[in-house]
C-alpha cells in the first residue's frame, strides 16, 4: 500500500491557483536576469544569430533544416530511463533544434538591459538600408503561410486526426482499412492495467488495439524488474512515453513534437481524471483482491471525458501547457461586486463557488483554509465545456466526483447550472454544435455556468437554493449582462492592446496567480478549417515551452525563426510570455511588440487575472 | 419563470427518477420530453441531471420534477437520493439487449422495498425503431438487416402486470409512445398523493400561455415549448 501511495505523493502538487499575490515593484524588467547562472551552450546560441538574418520576403529559408526537427518530439535529457533505440538519429534531431534557433539570448551580464528589446536587439541585429527596404514588404506573410504554398508538412492529415474509425460492424470496413487508419492518427493514448488488461485507447475499439497493447505491456513489463523502468522510447517518428501510476499504465505516443515532459503532463492527467472518477483508496482496492480485473466496467461513463482531455491535448491547450487556467476579463470593481454577492448567497453545506464563463474562469468563493488546484479545475472545465455530457442535458447536474488534488480519498459533490447563453436559442445548450472535431469549441462557448461543490451528498436542494438566489440577483444587479458581455466579447485582440505590434498570437502567465491570457485566436487560427494552422501554433507554443523548460537550462529570452514563423519566449520571476509572428518579422520588430504588450499585461493584471477571490 | 406556474388548473409537483442501465436511452426519453428533440451521439450523462417539465391534463398541471441518473454501478449506493420521496419510476431497459431488463428487474425490486409505498412504477421497453414492428413503421432499421429485438412484449409485458407496472414500448428517437409514458404516469399519480404547489389565480394571461404548452398526446410537439420547463 505505502509504495502506491508514494506514487500519488511523488507527483508534483500544482501550486494553488490563488495564493496571495506577489510583490512585484516597478516595471517589468530585466534586471533580475543578471544573477541567472551562465547558460552551458552560449557558444553555439549565439552563432546562430547571423544565421536568422538570411531570411527572404516570401518566407522562405534555406539555411536551417527544420521539418526533421518537429516530426519527433525533442527528448528532453532526463534523469534516468530513456530507453532509447536509435540514439544517433535522436541526437541529430536535438542538433537541429539548436540550429533551428535563430537567439538564445541568456543571462546578460555585461550590461543591465532596461526592457526586452534592448536585450535581444543590438549592433548584431543591424540590417543594410536594401535589407530593410526588402523586410518592409515582407510583413504581409502570415505566419505558417508557407505550408500553404506547398512546403513539407509534417501535419498533413491532421484534420482527419479526430475522425472516429468505423467499428468491426460497420459495412466496408475490413480491418485492414481500420488498422491503416489507427496508424494515421498522429496522437494515441492508451491505458492499460499492469496486468495487460486494456482499460482505455483514443482510437480504435479494443478489439483493434489488443495485440498492441499486448506487445506495449510486453515492452514495459521486460524493463520493469530492473531499477530503471521505461519512460520512453522513440520508433520512426513516434515518441512513446510511458507514465506507470500505481498498477495502471498510461501510454502517450506523438507525432506531434511535443517533449516528454508535456506528454507526461497529459498522461498525468488522464490519471487523475481516472482518480477522480474511482478515487485512489477504491483504485487500488480493485487492483489488490484481483489483479486481472477489467476496469473498464467501474470507469462506465469516463471514457468520454478521457476522450475530450486527450482530444484537448492533441489540439493544443494553452492551459495544460501553462498549467494555468484563463479567467474572463473584467473591471475590478464588476469582479469584487460578482464575488460580494457570491459571497452573500453562500449557503454553509458549500465548500467551493465557481462562475464559468465559455470556459473562463469568472468568480471564485473558497474557504480561507482550502485553495482549489488548477488540475482539479482542469477535469472540472474539461467536464463542463469540452465534454458534452452536462451541457447536453440541458438541466441541472449533481455529480458525485473526487478531486484528487484536493483530496484523492473520497468524493465531493458538484452542482453545475447553465444559464442559457443565448435567449433566442430554442434549446439552451445547443449541445448538437458539439463536434467532438469542432476546434473552435474554446472560443465560441460564452454560456456561463454555476458550480457549487459541497462535501455534503445530500445538498443538491440547498445548493440548488442558493443558485437561484444567486441567478436572481445577479441579474437584478446587472452583473450576469456584464458577464455575457465581456464572454461574447471574446478574447483581447493584439490590434486594440498594441496596434502596430507585428505580432500574431501570444500567451501570457501570471506565475504568481498561476493564471494566463491569450491574444483571440480569430480570425487565423479558429474555426474548423483552421484546425490545422491552431495546432502549428500550439506546436509551435509546445517547442518554444520545452526549450524554455529543459531542466538547468536558465533559458531566459528565446528568439527563434522557421521557415513558417517567427517566436519569441520570454521568462521572468513574475510572468512567462510566449508570442509568434510572421517569419519576416524582425527581432526588434517582434521584442518591442512584446513590450508592448507586457506593459499591457501589467496594466491590465487586476482585469485579467484573479487576485485572491472571495474568502469565507 | 415561476410566473408561468399559476395555471387555472390545480397545479402540483410530482417528483419522477429514471433507472436503468447505461445507455439505454434514459436521457434520450427526457430529452425527447422536454425538448422533442433526439441526439444520434449522446454523450452519457454525468452524475444525475435534474430537469422539469409540465404536463397539461384536463383537469390539473402536474410538474415533473425529472431526475435522470447516469445508471452507473459505482453509483448505485446514491441511487436512494434519487428515489426517496418520489412519487413515480420509469425504469428503462434496451429491448435489443436483454441483460438490460434483468437489470431493471433489480431496479423495480429495490423501487418495491426501499421507495414511498405508493410510488407509480413504469416499466419502458427502449429503441423500439431498432424492432421490425416500430409503432408508427418509422424504424429506420427496419428493412435492413431485420430485427434487433431481444426481449418480447410478451415477456415484459407478463413480468409488469404480474408486479402491477405501467408498461410501455417507445422509441425516443422517433418519439413514438414518449409522452403517453408520461402522460399515463401523470394520470396514475392519486389525487391524494398530490401536493398542490400553487393555488390557482393566475392572470388570464397567464392562463392562456399555458393553454400553448398543453401537451399535445398526437405528435411531436413544438420545440418551443420548452417554455413550462423551469430549468
Ligand atoms: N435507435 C435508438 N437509439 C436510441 C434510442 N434512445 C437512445 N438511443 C441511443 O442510445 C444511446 C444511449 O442513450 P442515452 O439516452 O444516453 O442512454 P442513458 O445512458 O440511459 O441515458 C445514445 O447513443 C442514443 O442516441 C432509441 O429510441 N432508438
Ligand atoms: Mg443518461
Amino acid at each position: 500500500m505505502a509504495p502506491q501511495e508514494n506514487n500519488v505523493t511523488d507527483i508534483d502538487p500544482p501550486p494553488p491557483p490563488l495564493p496571495p499575490r506577489r510583490k512585484q515593484s516597478g516595471e517589468v524588467s530585466l534586471a533580475s536576469l543578471q544573477v541567472a547562472p551562465a547558460q552551458s551552450r552560449p557558444t553555439t546560441a549565439l552563432s546562430s544569430i547571423d544565421i536568422a538574418t538570411l531570411s527572404f520576403p516570401d518566407g522562405s529559408r534555406g539555411t536551417f533544416p527544420t521539418t526533421a526537427m518537429r516530426a519527433v518530439s525533442s527528448p528532453v535529457p532526463s534523469a534516468s530511463g530513456c530507453a532509447t533505440p536509435n540514439q544517433a538519429g535522436l541526437s541529430s534531431a536535438s542538433d537541429e533544434l539548436t540550429d533551428s534557433m535563430s537567439v538564445m539570448s541568456f543571462a546578460q551580464t555585461l550590461r543591465p538591459p532596461g526592457d526586452l528589446a534592448s536585450l535581444v536587439a543590438g549592433e548584431m541585429n543591424r540590417k543594410s538600408r536594401a535589407w530593410n527596404l526588402l523586410r518592409s514588404q515582407s510583413t504581409t506573410v502570415q505566419p505558417f503561410e508557407c505550408f500553404d504554398a506547398g512546403a513539407p508538412d509534417d501535419l498533413a492529415g491532421f484534420e482527419y486526426e479526430f475522425d472516429n474509425i468505423p467499428d468491426a460492424t460497420a459495412e466496408g470496413a475490413n480491418d485492414e482499412q481500420r488498422l491503416s487508419l489507427w496508424k494515421s492518427k498522429m496522437k494515441h493514448y492508451m491505458i492499460l492495467s499492469s496486468a495487460g488488461k486494456p482499460i482505455y485507447s483514443r482510437h480504435g475499439d479494443l478489439s483493434l488495439v489488443n495485440s498492441y497493447m499486448g506487445i506495449i505491456q510486453t515492452i514495459i513489463s521486460f524493463y520493469e524488474g530492473a531499477s530503471n523502468p521505461l519512460l520512453g522510447f522513440t520508433a520512426g517518428n513516434a515518441r512513446f512515453v510511458i507514465a506507470t501510476e500505481g498498477p495502471l499504465y498510461f501510454v502517450a505516443i506523438s507525432r506531434l513534437g511535443e517533449s516528454d515532459a508535456q506528454l507526461r503532463g497529459q498522461l498525468e492527467a488522464l490519471y487523475m481524471q481516472i482518480l477522480s472518477t474511482l478515487t485512489l483508496p477504491t483504485l487500488k482496492n480493485i487492483f489488490v483482491h484481483r489483479p486481472s480485473t477489467d476496469l473498464r466496467k467501474p470507469l462506465e461513463g469516463t471514457e468520454s471525458l478521457l476522450s475530450s482531455l486527450a482530444d484537448s491535448f492533441s489540439k493544443g491547450s494553452p492551459s495544460a501547457l501553462l498549467g494555468a487556467l484563463e479567467c474572463l476579463k473584467l473591471r475590478k470593481s464588476q469582479r469584487n461586486s460578482i464575488n460580494n454577492t457570491f459571497l452573500k448567497m453562500r449557503c454553509d453545506k458549500l465548500l467551493y463557488g465557481l462562475i464559468v464563463a465559455g470556459g473562463k474562469l469568472v468568480s471564485v468563493i473558497r474557504p480561507r483554509k482550502h485553495s482549489l488546484h488548477p488540475s482539479d479545475l482542469q477535469l472540472i472545465f474539461n467536464m463542463l465545456f469540452e465534454s458534452g455530457g452536462i451541457r447536453a442535458g440541458g438541466g441541472e447536474n449533481w455529480v458525485p466526483l473526487c478531486l484528487p488534488a484536493f483530496n484523492n480519498r473520497g468524493y465531493l459533490y458538484m452542482y453545475v447550472s447553465f444559464f442559457a447563453g443565448n435567449p433566442d436559442s430554442t434549446s439552451a445548450a445547443s449541445p448538437a454544435q458539439k463536434e467532438r472535431s469542432s476546434s473552435d469549441s474554446l472560443e465560441e462557448q460564452d454560456e456561463v455556468a454555476v458550480v457549487l461543490i459541497s462535501p455534503d451528498k445530500e445538498s443538491f436542494y440547498d445548493l440548488k437554493e442558493m443558485r437561484d438566489k444567486l441567478a436572481h440577483q445577479l441579474g437584478k444587479n446587472g452583473s450576469l449582462a456584464i458577464v455575457k458581455a465581456a464572454a461574447n466579447e471574446g478574447r483581447p485582440r493584439i490590434g486594440a492592446i498594441a496596434p502596430d505590434a507585428q505580432i500574431s498570437h501570444f500567451l501570457y502567465k501570471s506565475r504568481a496567480n498561476v493564471q494566463f491570457c491569450m491574444s483571440s485566436l480569430e480570425p487565423a487560427f479558429s474555426g474548423l478549417e483552421k484546425m490545422v494552422v491552431r495546432r502549428r501554433l500550439m506546436s509551435l507554443y509546445h517547442q518554444l515551452h520545452a526549450s524554455m523548460h529543459i531542466k538547468h537550462s536558465h533559458l531566459k529570452v528565446l528568439h527563434c525563426i522557421n521557415e513558417g514563423a517567427a517566436s519569441l519566449a520570454w521568462i521572468t520571476p513574475v510572468f512567462e510570455f510566449y508570442c509568434i509572428a510572421s517569419p519576416n518579422v524582425s527581432r526588434e520588430v517582434m521584442t518591442q511588440g512584446a513590450n508592448k504588450i507586457i506593459q499591457w499585461a501589467k496594466r491590465e493584471e487586476e482585469r485579467l487575472f484573479i487576485i485572491g477571490g472571495g474568502v469565507f | 419563470m415561476a410566473d408561468l406556474a399559476g395555471a387555472p388548473r390545480p397545479s402540483s409537483s410530482v417528483k419522477l427518477v429514471l433507472l436503468g442501465e447505461a445507455a439505454v436511452g434514459k436521457s434520450s426519453l427526457v430529452l425527447r420530453f422536454v425538448n422533442n428533440d433526439f441526439q444520434e451521439n449522446k454523450e452519457p450523462t454525468i452524475g444525475a441531471a435534474f430537469l422539469t417539465q409540465k404536463c397539461n391534463l384536463p383537469t390539473r398541471t402536474i410538474k415533473f420534477e425529472i431526475w435522470d441518473t447516469a445508471g452507473q454501478e459505482r453509483f448505485a449506493s446514491l441511487a436512494p437520493m434519487y428515489y426517496r420521496n418520489a412519487q413515480a419510476a420509469l425504469v428503462v431497459y434496451d429491448l435489443t439487449k436483454p441483460t438490460s431488463l434483468v437489470k431493471a428487474k433489480h431496479w423495480v425490486a429495490e423501487l418495491q422495498r426501499q421507495a414511498s409505498p405508493g410510488i407509480v412504477i413504469a416499466l419502458v421497453g427502449n429503441k423500439l425503431d431498432l424492432t421490425n414492428d416500430s409503432g408508427d413503421g418509422e424504424g429506420t432499421d427496419a428493412n435492413d438487416s431485420g430485427d434487433a429485438r431481444k426481449v418480447s412484449t410478451e415477456e415484459a409485458k407478463t413480468y409488469a402486470e404480474e408486479e402491477s407496472l405501467l408498461f410501455f414500448e417507445t422509441s425516443a428517437k422517433t418519439g413514438y409512445n414518449v409522452t403517453e409514458v408520461f402522460t399515463a404516469i401523470a394520470n396514475a399519480i392519486p389525487e391524494t398523493s398530490l401536493k398542490t404547489a400553487r393555488g390557482a389565480g393566475a392572470s388570464a394571461a397567464a392562463a392562456s400561455r399555458a393553454e400553448e404548452q398543453r401537451v399535445n398526446l398526437n405528435g411531436p410537439r413544438d420545440p418551443n415549448a420548452k417554455e413550462g420547463c423551469a430549468c
